[in-house]
């Protein structure tokens, strides 16, 4: 009896013109045979083809969703406002009472504290500050009266962006229909923009949305990345020379290669338990800081490195070596000269993969304080800090509508630097790596 | 052969790579200013051998090495022996090119910079020419010294290995099968330029070719599982050898 996949392959192989004059596989198994090697083939290329397809559609969703989200917390809306700048008000340093007198007097309707109240919330807090710089850059605007344009609040903007849900009761929604009205009185004015939000690149971390930025995470992130590149590297390439080219072949250098190999395979939180109880509870060094986050991940990457590192230098071929060995080189000139400078690209391409995985890690940075609410940009490595993923953690939990979108525009940026990193590690493989 | 003409010498030399003894008893000389082909079956010791002579067994760890090899009548295995100085007067030269993924000029300048051996660029420069000249490389590659000397053809870098050995000054220059790699012209080119060599240098060569044994050599060793068979001219071996077994592997009935 003929298998059912057989006959198909038969069928297949009598459509297939055979375009050699003499016969080729002329019998009837020999056919057979070859036509299923085909099939195989087919059905291989198939089956990878879907494979990759997949994953593309995966990736596709993936940033399609994330731009979505994420776009609109590149702009900020603007509200004009008419501002009395009070000279007695500016003395006195109470630009708030300034902003509040100039709202009611454009909107006179607002009666009563919880009107007023509304009304105060259209603006955001950082309006406050907008002005004092105002005044500060032009003190001869004191005792004028000026149409300044003055930061919405998340809640305006989330409005105007159209991400609020304008449909269910006034009673289950922030935003009430008298601000709706007003805002909508300020749109019909021209009143109302939208404008690229330089707030979100300069500013550290906020409880409004609006004025919250990743300028602190991202410095956090480069303070902490230098750190840890600066021990990861020199301790990790130190360790891969010695391992590779130094150390004697016995069971000591064994066990200490499996344990190297076993530590990178170490869940990346218990290198954050580590990092809190060494650096920080017992050596006592300043909690959340870049210092220590560096410490925590250079732990982390030091294994990737080192087996990055000791692949490179394997790869130099014995010969080169020799070659230079035999010239009467000592050990440590084949190595400095020779070994070490030919293997340097993929030392490098290592360690820039293996530094890519410490600027995305978050869960080492949770366990030493990294993951608190820092207002204030950091400026150096003691200084108290948040990374671009502990951000992300960070904002990802705030309950503020006004977060979701910075939480995507802190991955989409996060996903550029890692793109910009793992793309320079793949220059420097293509344009240094040595063709044995 | 004289005293004065010999410039290496092994005497009852075992070599042994843990437990496997590779060489048993091997005594050899060397004669000054001759090309000394090693011929044999693989595996029959004489890389062994030839690694001994500039103590590139050192490198591996397991290999443990008994009895003398001596250079001008110099014992080479005495402990206060410096092979880095060692290996500056016995060159090697190896089976598949290996020039350094460096520049042409730097490949050939390396081993006299790692010995100090010029004081200033100017007789760097003078010593890469004589080098690359003496190995009949210098017409082919003086336009174009920047170059990777990865970027010659096969043939060239042996050749461009054979500068960089004799860049240093030795006295002898071990190749381990020099050819191998090669096609036939690159192969002439290399032997007339050992022929060439030998005026100034003592070489040891080690070949599977019984013709390039007999074009090249002055002296041959026969060496089968790890012993030297039959030793003595060239010429009376090819012709004339005292063995049946010489004759057998000379004739390729066996190897």
């Amino acid at each position: 009896m003929i298998k059912r996949t057989t006959k198909i392959a038969m069928k297949r192989a009598k459509k297939k013109k055979n375009p050699f004059k003499f016969k080729l596989g002329s019998s009837k198994k020999n056919q057979v045979h070859l036509a299923r090697r085909h099939a195989r083939e087919r059905r291989f290329r198939v089956f990878g083809f879907s494979a990759i397809a997949a994953s593309m559609i995966f990736l596709l969703v993936f940033f399609a969703s994330i731009i979505a989200d994420g776009y609109s917390a590149f702009t900020q809306a603007q509200l004009r406002i008419v501002v009395t700048f009070d000279q007695s008000l500016v003395e006195k340093g109470n630009y708030r009472k300034i902003l509040q007198n100039s709202l009611k007097q454009q909107f006179p309707e607002a009666k009563g504290r919880k009107q007023r109240f509304m009304l105060y919330k259209l603006v955001s807090k950082g309006g406050v500050n907008s002005l004092r710089k105002l005044v500060d850059n032009n003190p001869q605007i004191i005792g004028e009266t000026d149409q300044v344009w003055l930061p919405a609040s998340s809640l305006i903007d989330m409005y105007v962006k159209g991400k609020t849900n304008n449909e269910v009761d006034e009673s289950k929604r922030k935003i009430k229909d008298l601000q709706i009205k007003w805002l909508e009185e300020l749109q019909a004015n021209n009143s109302v923009r939208s404008v690229f939000n330089t707030a979100f690149f300069t500013n550290g971390d906020s409880r409004e949305p609006e004025q919250a930025g990743i300028l602190g995470s991202i410095m956090g992130s480069i303070f902490s990345i230098v750190v840890c590149m600066l021990i990861s590297m020199s301790i990790g390439i130190g360790a891969a020379v010695y391992l590779e080219e130094f150390a004697p072949k016995n069971k000591l250098t064994d066990l200490i290669e499996v344990n190297i190999n076993n530590l990178a395979a170490v869940p990346s939180i218990i290198f954050g338990l580590l990092a809190l109880a060494i650096y920080l509870n017992f050596f006592g060094m300043p909690r959340s800081s870049s210092l220590v986050g560096g410490f925590a991940l250079a732990m982390l990457v030091l294994p990737t490195i080192v087996i990055a590192s000791r692949n490179a230098l394997a790869a130099v071929p014995p010969s080169i070596r020799f070659a230079a060995t035999a010239l009467g080189a000592t050990k440590v000139q084949v190595t400095l000269h020779h070994t070490i400078p030919y293997a340097l690209p993929g030392i490098l391409t290592g360690t820039i993969l293996g530094v890519a995985r410490a600027l995305g890690e978050t869960a080492p940075l949770l366990m030493i304080g990294m993951v608190a609410f820092v207002a204030d940009v950091p400026t150096g490595i003691l200084d108290p800090a948040t990374s671009l993923p502990t951000q992300i953690y960070l904002w990802a939990d705030s309950p503020e509508l006004g977060f979701v979108e910075k939480t995507s525009a802190c991955i989409i940026i996060l996903l550029l630097i890692l793109g910009i990193v793992n793309g320079t590690a793949a220059y420097i493989r293509k344009k240094f790596q040595y063709d044995w | 052969m004289k005293n004065k003409d010999i410039r290496m010498q092994a005497k009852g030399l075992n070599v042994s790579y843990g437990d496997k003894q590779a060489l048993f008893d091997v005594n050899l000389e060397i004669a000054k200013n001759k090309v000394t082909a090693l011929i044999g079956p693989s595996g029959c010791g004489k890389s062994t051998f030839l690694r001994c002579l500039n103590r590139m067994n050192d490198v591996v760890d397991s290999c443990k090495i008994d009895g003398i090899v001596q250079l001008d009548g110099f014992n080479i295995y005495k402990k206060k022996v410096d092979v880095v100085l060692l290996r500056q007067k016995i060159g090697m030269v190896f089976q598949k090119p290996n020039p350094f993924p460096k520049s042409i000029y730097e490949n050939v300048a390396y081993g006299p910079k790692i010995h100090g051996l010029t004081n200033s660029r100017e007789e760097l420069d003078k010593l890469v020419k004589k080098s690359l000249n003496r190995a009949g490389l210098w017409e082919e590659v003086k336009d174009r010294l920047e170059d990777p000397g990865t970027s010659l053809s096969g043939g060239q870098q042996q050749r461009l290995c054979i500068a960089r050995a004799i860049a240093v000054t030795p006295e002898v220059i071990l190749m381990d099968e020099p050819c191998s790699a090669l096609d036939p012209i690159a192969t002439k080119i290399i032997e007339e330029l050992i022929d060439d060599l030998k005026k100034k240098f003592t070489i040891v060569i080690i070949t599977h070719s019984m013709q390039q044994a007999a074009r090249v050599s002055d002296y041959t060793a026969f060496f089968h599982l790890g012993k030297i068979i039959e030793s003595g001219e060239t010429k009376q071996m090819f012709s004339n050898p005292r063995l049946k077994r010489t004759q057998d592997y000379i004739a390729g009935k066996f190897g």
